[in-house]
């Protein structure tokens, strides 16, 4: 056997490590995250086991439908610069295994899903993978500067299908957790567009910085950031939230409209000045906003336990 | 040039070879650990397991 044998099966031999690669294990961990929250906020308590079995089979499912995402999206990936080292569009996946890959995990962590958990947590993640690799992928991320509002709606999903799994029926605090990520979404993005050079237009993706400009952006961000103030605070007054998250609501809240009217007020030359300083202030600002919302929901839930609340 | 063993190649088929493995691995002990938890909690069971069900016994007189 020679050399020419080995180039003439294949130009790269993937590792293991790609395709972990196509299933996005960034966005996974925040989904995991989520869906962690709402599990265990849940006034119905799993089996342990049942429980990990739950968050694997999410997880295994978000990252299904990045697969499908990565497979569908290859030619795009393939013109940004963000994203041409991605699995497919470097060369090192085929798209044709990542469909694969993409189609059985969706399949496997549905199924699985449903007999760790209920078949209700199942079709709802089934809805999920759906809603992203078909609804958002396919047809409205190239057809409207919303698809960062729709694409939102995908991500907000998980700690809805952990409340689903544990109690088998979603209630307003699902629906809740579910609203304050798809409110949260779209400024926290919209941010990076602002201060991120991205080449979305070769790429012929409408983003709303190149569709509508930069200060109609500015006001999408304050636009949501209003709607999102309601949201927060009305999931720290239902059965879930309690003193912390009302108090980390209404200081996190106060603080995000502080940034989106500071991002409001500017211009592109003041924002150039200062390398968009305010820009990325808020950008990583929102990450926190996240985390400590749903963070406070279990601080609420440790202090209920302990007696305390 | 001889094809040797320790070729980069091999070692990439390696690393996939045994991702692939221990996530089967990590597969069978996962549906072995349900099986357990639920069949040891019992819901959903029905036959079987020669327990008298009241409500499975026919009711004189009744359909």
């Amino acid at each position: 056997m020679t050399e020419v044998s080995i180039n003439a099966t294949r130009e790269y031999e993937p590792t293991f490590g790609d395709y972990v690669a196509l299933l996005k294990p960034r966005v996974m961990s925040l989904v995991v995250f989520t869906a962690l929250v709402g599990l265990i906020v849940a006034p119905v308590s799993l089996h342990p086991f049942e429980a990990f079995c739950a968050i694997l089979f999410i997880a295994v499912g978000a990252g299904a439908s990045g697969a499908l995402n990565m497979w569908y999206d290859a030619d795009i990936d393939a013109v940004m610069r963000r994203t041409a080292k991605r699995p497919v569009p470097s060369g090192r996946v085929e798209p044709g295994e990542a469909l694969a890959i993409g189609l059985g995990l969706s399949g496997l962590s549905v199924v699985m899903l449903g007999l760790a958990t209920n078949l209700a947590a199942a079709a709802l993640l089934a809805f999920t993978i759906f809603f992203y690799a078909v609804i958002y992928t396919m047809w409205l991320k190239r057809w409207t500067p919303q698809n960062i509002v729709i694409g939102g709606a995908a991500g907000a999903f998980p700690p809805m299908v952990g409340w689903v799994a544990a109690t088998g029926s979603v209630s307003v605090e699902a629906v809740l957790m579910f609203a304050l990520i798809f409110m949260w979404t779209p400024p926290h993005f919209w941010a990076l567009c602002l201060f991120m050079r991205s080449d979305y237009d070769d790429a012929g993706v409408p983003m709303l910085t190149v569709t509508h400009g930069r200060p109609a952006t500015r006001r999408h961000i304050l636009v949501y950031t209003v709607l999102l103030v309601p949201v927060a605070l009305g999931l720290a007054l239902t059965s879930i939230g309690g003193p912390v998250t009302l108090a980390v609501a209404v200081a996190l809240n106060l603080w995000f409209l502080k940034g989106a009217l500071s991002i409001w007020r500017r211009d592109e030359v003041m924002a150039e000045a200062d390398d968009y300083s305010v820009e990325k202030k808020f950008f990583r600002f929102s990450l926190y906003y996240l985390f400590l919302h749903f963070g406070a929901l279990v601080a609420d839930l440790t202090l209920r336990a302990a007696g305390v609340l | 040039m001889e094809l040797k063993a320790t070729h980069e190649i091999h070692k990439r088929r390696f690393s996939r070879n045994l991702g692939v493995g221990l996530a089967l691995l990590a597969m069978v002990a996962i549906v072995f650990g349900l099986t357990v938890v639920k069949v040891k909690r019992g819901d959903a069971i029905q036959g079987f397991d020669h327990v008298v069900r009241p409500e499975m016994v026919p009711v004189e007189g009744g359909n």
